[in-house]
Protein backbone atom coordinates (compact mmCIF):
# COMPACT_ATOMS: atom_id res chain seq x y z
CA UNK A 1 0.00 0.00 0.00
CA UNK A 2 1.45 3.63 -0.90
CA UNK A 3 1.93 5.54 2.21
CA UNK A 4 -0.71 8.37 0.44
CA UNK A 5 -3.97 5.75 1.08
CA UNK A 6 -2.19 4.64 4.23
CA UNK A 7 -2.74 8.27 5.47
CA UNK A 8 -6.09 8.88 4.20
CA UNK A 9 -7.33 5.37 5.58
CA UNK A 10 -5.88 6.97 8.80
CA UNK A 11 -7.24 10.25 8.42
CA UNK A 12 -11.05 9.04 7.78
CA UNK A 13 -10.08 6.57 10.92
CA UNK A 14 -9.62 9.94 12.67
CA UNK A 15 -12.64 11.35 11.85
CA UNK A 16 -14.91 9.28 11.23
CA UNK A 17 -14.33 6.55 13.31
CA UNK A 18 -17.98 5.32 13.39
CA UNK A 19 -18.08 4.68 9.39
CA UNK A 20 -15.43 2.30 9.38
CA UNK A 21 -16.56 -1.37 8.59
CA UNK A 22 -13.78 -3.00 7.51
CA UNK A 23 -10.03 -1.99 5.43
CA UNK A 24 -9.35 -5.05 2.94
CA UNK A 25 -6.60 -4.96 0.81
CA UNK A 26 -7.66 -8.19 -1.79
CA UNK A 27 -5.52 -8.19 -4.92
CA UNK A 28 -3.37 -5.06 -3.25
CA UNK A 29 -6.51 -2.71 -4.36
CA UNK A 30 -7.52 -0.93 -0.93
CA UNK A 31 -10.87 -1.45 0.18
CA UNK A 32 -12.11 1.06 2.67
CA UNK A 33 -16.01 -0.87 3.39
CA UNK A 34 -18.16 2.11 4.91
CA UNK A 35 -21.56 2.56 6.41
CA UNK A 36 -23.77 3.49 3.95
CA UNK A 37 -25.30 6.60 5.99
CA UNK A 38 -21.95 7.84 6.37
CA UNK A 39 -20.58 8.03 2.71
CA UNK A 40 -21.31 11.87 1.85
CA UNK A 41 -19.22 12.38 4.58
CA UNK A 42 -16.24 10.33 3.77
CA UNK A 43 -16.61 11.20 -0.13
CA UNK A 44 -16.80 14.98 0.91
CA UNK A 45 -13.72 14.53 2.74
CA UNK A 46 -11.92 12.71 0.49
CA UNK A 47 -12.68 14.91 -2.64
CA UNK A 48 -12.38 18.62 -1.05
CA UNK A 49 -9.91 17.93 1.60
CA UNK A 50 -6.05 19.37 0.05
CA UNK A 51 -3.89 17.16 1.14
CA UNK A 52 -6.31 13.60 -0.27
CA UNK A 53 -7.17 15.47 -3.35
CA UNK A 54 -9.23 12.27 -4.94
CA UNK A 55 -10.35 14.56 -7.55
CA UNK A 56 -11.19 11.96 -10.28
CA UNK A 57 -14.36 9.12 -9.31
CA UNK A 58 -13.07 6.43 -11.89
CA UNK A 59 -16.11 4.36 -11.55
CA UNK A 60 -19.17 3.40 -9.66
CA UNK A 61 -18.87 -0.48 -9.87
CA UNK A 62 -22.58 -2.41 -8.65
CA UNK A 63 -22.88 -6.06 -7.63
CA UNK A 64 -26.28 -7.92 -6.51
CA UNK A 65 -24.86 -10.74 -4.37
CA UNK A 66 -28.40 -12.52 -4.46
CA UNK A 67 -29.57 -14.37 -2.42
CA UNK A 68 -26.85 -13.19 0.67
CA UNK A 69 -27.56 -9.92 2.44
CA UNK A 70 -26.58 -7.04 2.44
CA UNK A 71 -27.53 -8.18 -1.18
CA UNK A 72 -26.04 -5.23 -3.27
CA UNK A 73 -22.73 -3.39 -2.55
CA UNK A 74 -21.65 -0.47 -4.73
CA UNK A 75 -17.87 0.36 -5.26
CA UNK A 76 -16.65 3.79 -5.65
CA UNK A 77 -13.13 3.64 -7.40
CA UNK A 78 -11.45 7.33 -6.58
CA UNK A 79 -8.44 8.69 -7.78
CA UNK A 80 -6.10 11.29 -7.01
CA UNK A 81 -4.06 12.53 -10.13
CA UNK A 82 -1.79 14.76 -8.03
CA UNK A 83 -0.72 11.73 -5.75
CA UNK A 84 -1.25 8.73 -8.55
CA UNK A 85 -3.13 6.73 -5.78
CA UNK A 86 -6.30 4.95 -5.65
CA UNK A 87 -8.53 3.66 -3.24
CA UNK A 88 -12.23 1.99 -3.06
CA UNK A 89 -14.99 3.05 -0.96
CA UNK A 90 -17.45 -0.01 -1.26
CA UNK A 91 -20.65 0.67 1.08
CA UNK A 92 -23.24 -2.66 1.05
CA UNK A 93 -27.40 -2.03 0.82
CA UNK A 94 -29.75 -4.06 2.27
CA UNK A 95 -32.54 -6.25 -0.51
CA UNK A 96 -35.34 -4.53 0.66
CA UNK A 97 -34.77 -0.68 0.01
CA UNK A 98 -31.51 -0.06 -1.62
CA UNK A 99 -30.94 3.36 -0.97
CA UNK A 100 -27.93 5.74 -0.14
CA UNK A 101 -27.16 9.16 -1.19
CA UNK A 102 -25.73 10.34 -4.39
CA UNK A 103 -22.27 11.47 -4.64
CA UNK A 104 -23.34 14.16 -7.20
CA UNK A 105 -22.83 17.14 -4.82
CA UNK A 106 -18.56 15.81 -4.81
CA UNK A 107 -18.16 14.39 -8.46
CA UNK A 108 -20.50 15.78 -11.03
CA UNK A 109 -19.14 12.67 -12.95
CA UNK A 110 -21.02 10.54 -10.89
CA UNK A 111 -23.99 11.35 -12.63
CA UNK A 112 -24.28 8.91 -15.47
CA UNK A 113 -22.83 5.84 -13.15
CA UNK A 114 -25.54 6.33 -10.52
CA UNK A 115 -28.67 6.37 -13.23
CA UNK A 116 -26.71 3.45 -14.48
CA UNK A 117 -27.03 1.38 -11.40
CA UNK A 118 -30.29 2.83 -10.54
CA UNK A 119 -31.60 1.41 -14.44
CA UNK A 120 -29.98 -1.60 -14.30
CA UNK A 121 -29.83 -3.03 -10.42
CA UNK A 122 -32.68 -0.68 -9.05
CA UNK A 123 -31.29 0.96 -6.25
CA UNK A 124 -32.27 4.79 -5.61
CA UNK A 125 -29.72 7.79 -5.22
CA UNK A 126 -31.20 10.19 -3.01
CA UNK A 127 -30.50 13.38 -3.77
CA UNK A 128 -29.44 12.70 -7.53
CA UNK A 129 -30.83 15.68 -9.70
CA UNK A 130 -31.97 13.68 -12.71
CA UNK A 131 -32.62 10.27 -11.48
CA UNK A 132 -33.80 8.49 -14.94
CA UNK A 133 -33.40 5.14 -16.60
CA UNK A 134 -30.13 5.66 -18.99
CA UNK A 135 -29.95 2.55 -20.96
CA UNK A 136 -32.95 0.80 -21.14
CA UNK A 137 -36.02 1.98 -22.47
CA UNK A 138 -38.43 4.48 -20.06
CA UNK A 139 -41.14 2.49 -19.96
CA UNK A 140 -39.18 -0.90 -18.95
CA UNK A 141 -40.19 -2.94 -16.03
CA UNK A 142 -37.73 -4.15 -13.81
CA UNK A 143 -34.26 -4.14 -13.29
CA UNK A 144 -32.11 -6.21 -16.02
CA UNK A 145 -28.85 -6.79 -14.14
CA UNK A 146 -30.57 -7.93 -10.66
CA UNK A 147 -30.12 -12.17 -9.98
CA UNK A 148 -33.11 -12.22 -9.69
CA UNK A 149 -34.39 -10.82 -13.45
CA UNK A 150 -34.42 -14.13 -15.89
CA UNK A 151 -32.05 -13.74 -18.75
CA UNK A 152 -34.88 -14.61 -21.32
CA UNK A 153 -34.34 -16.34 -23.99
CA UNK A 154 -37.15 -16.90 -26.32
CA UNK A 155 -38.67 -20.07 -26.70
CA UNK A 156 -38.73 -20.91 -30.80
CA UNK A 157 -41.69 -21.06 -32.68
CA UNK A 158 -41.99 -24.50 -34.79
CA UNK A 159 -45.03 -25.35 -36.79
CA UNK A 160 -46.33 -28.15 -34.36
CA UNK A 161 -45.70 -25.64 -31.19
CA UNK A 162 -46.60 -22.62 -33.23
CA UNK A 163 -50.44 -22.02 -31.76
CA UNK A 164 -49.45 -22.77 -28.37
CA UNK A 165 -46.28 -19.76 -28.53
CA UNK A 166 -48.18 -17.39 -29.99
CA UNK A 167 -51.49 -17.65 -27.70
CA UNK A 168 -48.67 -16.43 -24.50
CA UNK A 169 -47.97 -13.65 -26.79
CA UNK A 170 -48.88 -10.11 -25.71
CA UNK A 171 -49.04 -8.41 -29.17
CA UNK A 172 -51.42 -8.52 -31.87
CA UNK A 173 -54.55 -9.24 -29.57
CA UNK A 174 -57.66 -7.80 -30.27
CA UNK B 1 -53.05 0.75 -21.57
CA UNK B 2 -50.40 1.33 -18.45
CA UNK B 3 -47.99 1.27 -21.16
CA UNK B 4 -49.27 3.92 -22.59
CA UNK B 5 -49.57 5.56 -19.30
CA UNK B 6 -46.11 5.06 -18.15
CA UNK B 7 -44.94 6.98 -20.93
CA UNK B 8 -46.61 9.95 -20.72
CA UNK B 9 -45.08 10.90 -17.24
CA UNK B 10 -41.64 9.93 -18.97
CA UNK B 11 -42.55 12.92 -21.67
CA UNK B 12 -43.44 14.95 -18.50
CA UNK B 13 -40.30 14.36 -16.48
CA UNK B 14 -38.21 15.48 -20.01
CA UNK B 15 -39.67 18.53 -19.69
CA UNK B 16 -38.29 19.60 -16.85
CA UNK B 17 -34.92 19.03 -17.97
CA UNK B 18 -35.52 21.74 -20.48
CA UNK B 19 -35.93 26.06 -19.53
CA UNK B 20 -38.98 27.64 -19.39
CA UNK B 21 -38.33 29.05 -22.64
CA UNK B 22 -38.96 25.84 -24.54
CA UNK B 23 -42.19 25.50 -23.03
CA UNK B 24 -43.53 29.23 -24.14
CA UNK B 25 -41.75 28.41 -27.65
CA UNK B 26 -39.24 31.38 -27.47
CA UNK B 27 -36.37 28.48 -27.94
CA UNK B 28 -36.69 25.61 -30.15
CA UNK B 29 -36.39 21.63 -29.11
CA UNK B 30 -34.60 19.79 -31.88
CA UNK B 31 -34.07 16.14 -31.88
CA UNK B 32 -30.97 15.14 -33.48
CA UNK B 33 -30.54 11.44 -34.53
CA UNK B 34 -30.32 8.58 -33.28
CA UNK B 35 -30.00 7.52 -37.35
CA UNK B 36 -27.18 10.65 -37.74
CA UNK B 37 -23.91 9.92 -39.51
CA UNK B 38 -22.47 12.62 -37.63
CA UNK B 39 -23.33 11.16 -34.33
CA UNK B 40 -21.15 8.73 -35.04
CA UNK B 41 -23.54 5.36 -34.33
CA UNK B 42 -26.96 5.48 -32.93
CA UNK B 43 -26.37 8.55 -30.74
CA UNK B 44 -30.01 10.74 -29.60
CA UNK B 45 -29.29 14.24 -28.80
CA UNK B 46 -32.43 16.35 -27.64
CA UNK B 47 -31.21 19.98 -28.04
CA UNK B 48 -32.70 23.55 -27.00
CA UNK B 49 -31.42 25.52 -29.21
CA UNK B 50 -31.46 29.55 -29.34
CA UNK B 51 -31.66 30.50 -32.87
CA UNK B 52 -28.55 28.06 -33.55
CA UNK B 53 -27.15 28.29 -30.32
CA UNK B 54 -26.77 25.76 -28.06
CA UNK B 55 -29.16 26.32 -24.65
CA UNK B 56 -29.02 22.53 -23.22
CA UNK B 57 -28.10 19.46 -25.04
CA UNK B 58 -29.65 16.64 -23.25
CA UNK B 59 -27.65 13.06 -24.79
CA UNK B 60 -29.89 10.07 -25.13
CA UNK B 61 -27.96 6.70 -24.57
CA UNK B 62 -29.14 3.26 -24.56
CA UNK B 63 -30.06 2.52 -28.80
CA UNK B 64 -27.18 -0.22 -28.89
CA UNK B 65 -27.60 -2.17 -25.45
CA UNK B 66 -27.21 -5.45 -26.10
CA UNK B 67 -26.91 -6.62 -22.27
CA UNK B 68 -23.65 -7.83 -22.58
CA UNK B 69 -22.89 -7.58 -19.22
CA UNK B 70 -25.92 -10.02 -18.18
CA UNK B 71 -24.79 -12.19 -20.85
CA UNK B 72 -21.54 -12.62 -19.49
CA UNK B 73 -22.75 -13.92 -16.31
CA UNK B 74 -24.42 -16.97 -17.95
CA UNK B 75 -20.81 -18.30 -19.68
CA UNK B 76 -17.96 -19.83 -18.71
CA UNK B 77 -14.91 -16.95 -18.28
CA UNK B 78 -13.56 -18.27 -21.39
CA UNK B 79 -16.88 -18.39 -23.05
CA UNK B 80 -17.63 -14.79 -22.64
CA UNK B 81 -14.29 -13.18 -23.59
CA UNK B 82 -15.88 -13.25 -27.08
CA UNK B 83 -18.84 -10.67 -25.25
CA UNK B 84 -15.77 -8.55 -25.32
CA UNK B 85 -14.89 -8.06 -28.49
CA UNK B 86 -18.26 -6.95 -29.28
CA UNK B 87 -18.05 -3.90 -26.92
CA UNK B 88 -16.41 -1.15 -27.94
CA UNK B 89 -15.96 -2.41 -31.92
CA UNK B 90 -12.64 -0.66 -32.65
CA UNK B 91 -10.88 -1.70 -29.66
CA UNK B 92 -11.46 -5.59 -30.29
CA UNK B 93 -8.11 -6.26 -28.61
CA UNK B 94 -7.88 -3.39 -25.84
CA UNK B 95 -11.62 -5.06 -24.60
CA UNK B 96 -9.76 -8.61 -24.95
CA UNK B 97 -6.96 -7.46 -22.80
CA UNK B 98 -8.99 -5.38 -20.02
CA UNK B 99 -10.52 -8.91 -19.41
CA UNK B 100 -7.95 -11.32 -19.50
CA UNK B 101 -5.72 -8.86 -17.26
CA UNK B 102 -9.24 -9.27 -14.68
CA UNK B 103 -8.86 -12.74 -14.56
CA UNK B 104 -5.25 -13.01 -14.13
CA UNK B 105 -5.29 -10.58 -11.14
CA UNK B 106 -8.20 -12.59 -9.71
CA UNK B 107 -6.54 -16.03 -10.37
CA UNK B 108 -3.15 -14.89 -9.60
CA UNK B 109 -2.27 -15.98 -13.43
CA UNK B 110 1.70 -15.40 -14.24
CA UNK B 111 1.99 -14.25 -17.92
CA UNK B 112 4.81 -15.37 -19.98
CA UNK B 113 6.72 -12.48 -21.56
CA UNK B 114 6.65 -13.18 -25.02
CA UNK B 115 2.84 -12.84 -24.71
CA UNK B 116 3.11 -9.44 -22.88
CA UNK B 117 5.50 -8.38 -25.63
CA UNK B 118 2.61 -9.23 -27.98
CA UNK B 119 -0.11 -8.34 -25.85
CA UNK B 120 1.57 -4.62 -26.05
CA UNK B 121 1.83 -4.91 -29.89
CA UNK B 122 -1.53 -5.72 -30.53
CA UNK B 123 -2.91 -3.01 -28.44
CA UNK B 124 -0.92 -0.40 -29.95
CA UNK B 125 -1.80 -1.48 -33.77
CA UNK B 126 -4.96 -1.43 -32.20
CA UNK B 127 -4.69 1.85 -30.91
CA UNK B 128 -3.83 3.39 -34.24
CA UNK B 129 -6.00 1.45 -36.14
CA UNK B 130 -9.13 3.37 -33.62
CA UNK B 131 -7.51 6.77 -34.13
CA UNK B 132 -7.31 6.20 -37.56
CA UNK B 133 -11.16 6.00 -38.06
CA UNK B 134 -11.35 8.74 -35.16
CA UNK B 135 -9.17 10.83 -37.97
CA UNK B 136 -11.39 9.95 -40.79
CA UNK B 137 -14.64 10.37 -39.28
CA UNK B 138 -14.24 13.66 -37.31
CA UNK B 139 -12.62 14.92 -40.43
CA UNK B 140 -15.46 14.07 -42.76
CA UNK B 141 -18.14 15.89 -39.98
CA UNK B 142 -15.76 18.84 -40.93
CA UNK B 143 -16.23 18.22 -44.52
CA UNK B 144 -12.79 16.66 -45.45
CA UNK B 145 -14.36 14.09 -46.68
CA UNK B 146 -10.93 12.92 -48.64
CA UNK B 147 -9.57 11.86 -45.36
CA UNK B 148 -11.82 9.47 -44.52
CA UNK B 149 -11.14 7.51 -46.92
CA UNK B 150 -7.27 7.77 -47.15
CA UNK B 151 -7.48 6.38 -43.41
CA UNK B 152 -9.71 3.66 -43.50
CA UNK B 153 -7.50 2.65 -46.95
CA UNK B 154 -4.56 2.51 -44.45
CA UNK B 155 -6.50 0.74 -41.76
CA UNK B 156 -6.84 -2.11 -44.03
CA UNK B 157 -3.52 -2.87 -43.84
CA UNK B 158 -3.89 -3.11 -39.88
CA UNK B 159 -7.16 -5.61 -40.24
CA UNK B 160 -5.33 -7.57 -42.23
CA UNK B 161 -2.46 -8.11 -39.45
CA UNK B 162 -5.20 -8.77 -36.90
CA UNK B 163 -6.51 -11.92 -39.42
CA UNK B 164 -3.08 -13.21 -40.07
CA UNK B 165 -2.60 -13.43 -36.40
CA UNK B 166 -6.37 -14.23 -34.64
CA UNK B 167 -8.14 -15.47 -38.30
CA UNK B 168 -10.94 -12.55 -37.88
CA UNK B 169 -10.65 -8.92 -38.95
CA UNK B 170 -12.44 -7.42 -36.05
CA UNK B 171 -13.73 -9.89 -33.36
CA UNK B 172 -9.90 -11.67 -33.08
CA UNK B 173 -10.94 -13.23 -29.17
CA UNK B 174 -7.18 -13.17 -29.90
CA UNK B 175 -5.86 -12.78 -26.33
CA UNK B 176 -6.90 -15.36 -23.95
CA UNK B 177 -6.10 -16.06 -19.94
CA UNK B 178 -3.05 -16.84 -19.27
CA UNK B 179 -1.25 -15.63 -22.71
CA UNK B 180 -2.31 -14.92 -26.31
CA UNK B 181 -4.33 -17.65 -28.54
CA UNK B 182 -1.30 -19.01 -30.30
CA UNK B 183 2.07 -17.71 -31.27
CA UNK B 184 2.06 -15.16 -33.99
CA UNK B 185 3.14 -16.04 -37.62
CA UNK B 186 6.31 -15.74 -39.53
CA UNK B 187 4.80 -13.24 -41.48
CA UNK B 188 3.59 -10.88 -38.85
CA UNK B 189 6.73 -9.20 -37.53
CA UNK B 190 7.33 -7.88 -41.49
CA UNK B 191 4.22 -7.12 -42.14
CA UNK B 192 4.52 -4.67 -39.03
CA UNK B 193 7.46 -3.88 -40.25
CA UNK B 194 6.16 -2.85 -43.73
CA UNK B 195 3.11 -0.88 -42.11
CA UNK B 196 5.71 0.95 -39.73
CA UNK B 197 7.66 2.27 -42.51
CA UNK B 198 4.66 2.56 -44.99
CA UNK B 199 2.16 4.77 -42.02
CA UNK B 200 4.62 8.03 -41.27
CA UNK B 201 4.49 9.35 -44.74
CA UNK B 202 0.51 9.14 -45.06
CA UNK B 203 0.47 10.53 -41.65
CA UNK B 204 2.81 13.89 -42.53
CA UNK B 205 0.33 14.22 -45.74
CA UNK B 206 -2.63 14.10 -43.49
CA UNK B 207 -0.93 16.84 -40.86
CA UNK B 208 -0.48 18.78 -44.20
CA UNK B 209 -4.39 18.48 -45.38
CA UNK B 210 -5.64 19.43 -41.74
CA UNK B 211 -2.89 21.20 -39.14
CA UNK B 212 -2.25 24.61 -40.96
CA UNK B 213 -5.55 24.40 -43.21
CA UNK B 214 -7.79 27.44 -42.30
CA UNK B 215 -10.80 25.93 -42.71
CA UNK B 216 -10.33 23.27 -39.90
CA UNK B 217 -8.41 25.61 -37.65
CA UNK B 218 -11.52 28.22 -37.60
CA UNK B 219 -13.95 25.29 -36.99
CA UNK B 220 -11.64 24.05 -34.40
CA UNK B 221 -9.69 26.40 -32.14
CA UNK B 222 -11.16 27.91 -29.08
CA UNK B 223 -14.42 25.06 -29.94
CA UNK B 224 -15.63 23.13 -27.48
CA UNK B 225 -13.17 24.55 -24.71
CA UNK B 226 -13.15 22.47 -21.28
CA UNK B 227 -11.14 23.51 -18.43
CA UNK B 228 -8.75 20.99 -16.81
CA UNK B 229 -10.71 21.09 -13.67
CA UNK B 230 -13.88 21.03 -15.48
CA UNK B 231 -12.26 18.02 -17.34
CA UNK B 232 -11.84 15.79 -14.44
CA UNK B 233 -14.99 16.66 -12.50
CA UNK B 234 -16.96 15.37 -15.10
CA UNK B 235 -14.88 12.32 -15.45
CA UNK B 236 -13.14 12.79 -18.66
CA UNK B 237 -9.80 10.52 -19.52
CA UNK B 238 -7.88 9.88 -22.39
CA UNK B 239 -6.25 11.85 -25.21
CA UNK B 240 -9.77 13.95 -24.51
CA UNK B 241 -8.44 14.81 -20.56
CA UNK B 242 -5.04 15.11 -22.18
CA UNK B 243 -5.99 17.73 -24.40
CA UNK B 244 -6.68 19.75 -21.33
CA UNK B 245 -3.37 19.61 -20.34
CA UNK B 246 -3.82 16.84 -17.69
CA UNK B 247 -1.19 14.12 -17.30
CA UNK B 248 -2.91 10.98 -17.02
CA UNK B 249 -2.39 8.05 -18.91
CA UNK B 250 -2.85 4.26 -17.17
CA UNK B 251 0.15 3.09 -19.28
CA UNK B 252 1.85 5.53 -16.90
CA UNK B 253 0.27 5.70 -13.90
CA UNK B 254 -0.26 2.44 -13.46
CA UNK B 255 1.87 -0.09 -15.86
CA UNK B 256 0.61 -3.06 -16.74
CA UNK B 257 1.74 -6.02 -19.62
CA UNK B 258 4.76 -4.40 -18.68
CA UNK B 259 4.65 -0.28 -19.90
CA UNK B 260 6.85 0.47 -17.64
CA UNK B 261 10.11 -0.98 -19.30
CA UNK B 262 8.68 1.36 -22.60
CA UNK B 263 10.17 4.78 -23.44
CA UNK B 264 7.73 6.75 -24.77
CA UNK B 265 6.11 10.33 -23.99
CA UNK B 266 2.44 11.00 -23.02
CA UNK B 267 1.57 13.36 -25.67
CA UNK B 268 -0.28 16.88 -23.86
CA UNK B 269 -2.05 20.04 -25.05
CA UNK B 270 -2.98 22.71 -23.11
CA UNK B 271 -5.95 24.38 -25.85
CA UNK B 272 -8.65 22.53 -24.36
CA UNK B 273 -10.41 22.46 -27.45
CA UNK B 274 -11.29 20.55 -30.28
CA UNK B 275 -8.01 21.56 -31.86
CA UNK B 276 -5.76 20.38 -28.72
CA UNK B 277 -7.76 17.03 -28.92
CA UNK B 278 -7.08 16.60 -32.55
CA UNK B 279 -2.81 17.87 -31.68
CA UNK B 280 -2.48 15.26 -29.09
CA UNK B 281 -4.53 12.04 -30.97
CA UNK B 282 -1.69 12.86 -34.08
CA UNK B 283 0.96 13.01 -31.68
CA UNK B 284 -0.12 9.62 -30.47
CA UNK B 285 0.09 7.81 -33.45
CA UNK B 286 3.83 8.16 -33.51
CA UNK B 287 4.12 7.33 -29.77
CA UNK B 288 2.34 4.47 -30.31
CA UNK B 289 4.33 3.61 -33.13
CA UNK B 290 7.60 4.23 -31.07
CA UNK B 291 6.37 1.56 -28.55
CA UNK B 292 5.60 -0.96 -31.52
CA UNK B 293 9.31 -0.74 -32.39
CA UNK B 294 10.90 -1.58 -29.12
CA UNK B 295 8.41 -4.51 -28.75
CA UNK B 296 9.50 -5.80 -31.58
CA UNK B 297 12.89 -5.88 -30.22
CA UNK B 298 12.12 -7.58 -27.07
CA UNK B 299 10.04 -10.27 -28.91
CA UNK B 300 11.86 -13.43 -28.05
CA UNK B 301 11.10 -16.66 -28.47
CA UNK B 302 9.34 -18.23 -25.82
CA UNK B 303 6.24 -19.52 -24.51
CA UNK B 304 2.94 -17.56 -25.36
CA UNK B 305 0.74 -18.83 -22.78
CA UNK B 306 0.84 -19.76 -19.35
CA UNK B 307 1.33 -23.65 -18.76
CA UNK B 308 -0.55 -23.89 -15.59
CA UNK B 309 -3.29 -26.35 -17.40
CA UNK B 310 -5.55 -25.44 -15.12
CA UNK B 311 -5.82 -21.98 -16.97
CA UNK B 312 -4.77 -22.72 -20.55
CA UNK B 313 -5.44 -25.64 -22.71
CA UNK B 314 -2.75 -28.30 -22.83
CA UNK B 315 -0.91 -28.61 -26.32
CA UNK B 316 -1.96 -31.17 -28.86
CA UNK B 317 1.07 -32.87 -28.68
CA UNK B 318 0.70 -34.18 -25.09
CA UNK B 319 -3.23 -35.25 -25.57
CA UNK B 320 -1.82 -38.52 -27.38
CA UNK B 321 0.75 -39.43 -24.68
CA UNK B 322 -0.45 -38.07 -20.94
CA UNK B 323 -4.17 -39.01 -19.31
CA UNK B 324 -3.98 -36.27 -17.25
CA UNK B 325 -3.46 -33.36 -20.32
CA UNK B 326 -6.98 -35.18 -21.64
CA UNK B 327 -8.18 -34.57 -18.33
CA UNK B 328 -7.57 -31.08 -17.91
CA UNK B 329 -8.21 -30.45 -22.02
CA UNK B 330 -11.45 -32.02 -21.28
CA UNK B 331 -12.11 -30.36 -17.82
CA UNK B 332 -10.92 -26.97 -19.33
CA UNK B 333 -13.15 -26.77 -22.57
CA UNK B 334 -16.33 -28.07 -20.93
CA UNK B 335 -16.29 -26.64 -17.38
CA UNK B 336 -13.98 -24.06 -17.95
CA UNK B 337 -11.81 -23.24 -14.43
CA UNK B 338 -13.17 -21.86 -11.64
CA UNK B 339 -11.81 -18.36 -10.06
CA UNK B 340 -12.01 -16.91 -6.33
CA UNK B 341 -14.56 -15.24 -4.19
CA UNK B 342 -13.47 -11.89 -4.57
CA UNK B 343 -13.37 -8.45 -6.61
CA UNK B 344 -10.49 -6.75 -8.79
CA UNK B 345 -10.73 -4.07 -10.94
CA UNK B 346 -8.53 -2.81 -13.55
CA UNK B 347 -7.68 -0.60 -15.94
CA UNK B 348 -5.88 0.03 -19.12
CA UNK B 349 -5.95 2.65 -21.50
CA UNK B 350 -8.10 2.31 -24.22
CA UNK B 351 -7.96 4.47 -27.60
CA UNK B 352 -10.20 6.92 -25.87
CA UNK B 353 -9.37 6.92 -22.25
CA UNK B 354 -9.41 4.51 -19.23
CA UNK B 355 -10.97 1.33 -20.04
CA UNK B 356 -11.89 -0.62 -16.73
CA UNK B 357 -13.15 -3.86 -15.60
CA UNK B 358 -14.24 -4.77 -12.22
CA UNK B 359 -14.32 -8.37 -11.86
CA UNK B 360 -16.78 -10.52 -9.27
CA UNK B 361 -15.59 -14.13 -8.70
CA UNK B 362 -17.77 -16.30 -6.58
CA UNK B 363 -15.78 -19.60 -6.90
CA UNK B 364 -17.83 -20.90 -9.65
CA UNK B 365 -16.50 -21.12 -13.68
CA UNK B 366 -18.68 -18.28 -14.22
CA UNK B 367 -17.75 -14.52 -13.66
CA UNK B 368 -20.39 -13.40 -10.47
CA UNK B 369 -20.51 -9.37 -12.49
CA UNK B 370 -18.36 -8.38 -15.17
CA UNK B 371 -19.05 -4.44 -14.68
CA UNK B 372 -16.96 -2.58 -17.10
CA UNK B 373 -15.85 0.85 -16.82
CA UNK B 374 -15.95 2.31 -20.36
CA UNK B 375 -14.64 5.68 -21.15
CA UNK B 376 -16.90 6.54 -23.89
CA UNK B 377 -19.86 6.68 -21.52
CA UNK B 378 -18.01 8.79 -19.04
CA UNK B 379 -16.62 11.42 -21.43
CA UNK B 380 -19.95 11.75 -23.16
CA UNK B 381 -21.35 12.96 -20.38
CA UNK B 382 -19.17 16.02 -20.55
CA UNK B 383 -20.57 16.95 -23.79
CA UNK B 384 -23.42 18.50 -22.52
CA UNK B 385 -21.53 21.09 -20.37
CA UNK B 386 -18.90 21.68 -23.20
CA UNK B 387 -21.87 22.47 -26.06
CA UNK B 388 -23.46 25.14 -23.77
CA UNK B 389 -23.41 28.25 -25.62
CA UNK B 390 -21.52 26.56 -29.38
CA UNK B 391 -23.30 26.65 -32.47
CA UNK B 392 -25.04 23.40 -33.80
CA UNK B 393 -22.27 22.76 -36.38
CA UNK B 394 -19.64 23.53 -33.55
CA UNK B 395 -21.53 20.58 -31.36
CA UNK B 396 -21.07 18.09 -34.15
CA UNK B 397 -17.36 19.04 -34.41
CA UNK B 398 -17.29 18.68 -30.58
CA UNK B 399 -18.79 14.72 -30.92
CA UNK B 400 -16.05 13.97 -33.04
CA UNK B 401 -13.11 15.60 -30.59
CA UNK B 402 -14.15 13.49 -27.60
CA UNK B 403 -13.77 10.10 -29.90
CA UNK B 404 -17.17 8.14 -28.59
CA UNK B 405 -18.19 4.66 -29.97
CA UNK B 406 -21.49 3.93 -29.47
CA UNK B 407 -20.83 0.31 -28.72
CA UNK B 408 -18.55 1.20 -25.77
CA UNK B 409 -21.48 3.84 -24.96
CA UNK B 410 -24.26 1.59 -24.61
CA UNK B 411 -22.84 -2.33 -23.95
Amino acid sequence: MNNHIEATIDQVRALHPEAIESVMNFREEPTLIVDATHLLDICNLLRFDSGLDYSLLVDIAFVDHYPNEPRFSLSYILHSLEKNARIRLRVQLSGKSPEVSSVTACWKSAEWPEREAFDMMGINFVGHPDLRRILMPADWDGHPLRKDYPLGYEEVQFSFNWEEIDSKKDYAKE
Amino acid sequence: MSQVRKLETTLDELKTLFSDKAQTGETMVLNLGPQHPSTHGVLRLILELDGEEVVRCVPDVGFLHTGIEKNMEAKTYLKALVMTDRMDYLNNLGNNLTYCLAIEKLCNIEVPKRAQVIRVICAELQRIASHLVWLGTSAMDLNASSVLIYCFRDRENLLDIFEMIGGQRMMTSYIRPGGVWRDVPDEFVPAVNRFLDYLPEKLADYERMLTRNPLFMRRTIDIGIIDPSDAVERGMTGSSLRGSGINYDVRRAMPYSGYDEYDFDVPLEDGCDVYARYRVRMREFHESMGIIKQALDKLEPGPVITDDRKYSPPPRSELGNSMEAVIHHFKYWTEGFSAPKGEVYVATESPRGELGCCLVGDGSPKPGRVHFRTPSFHNLQSLSFMSEGYLVADLVAMIGSIDIVLGDVDR
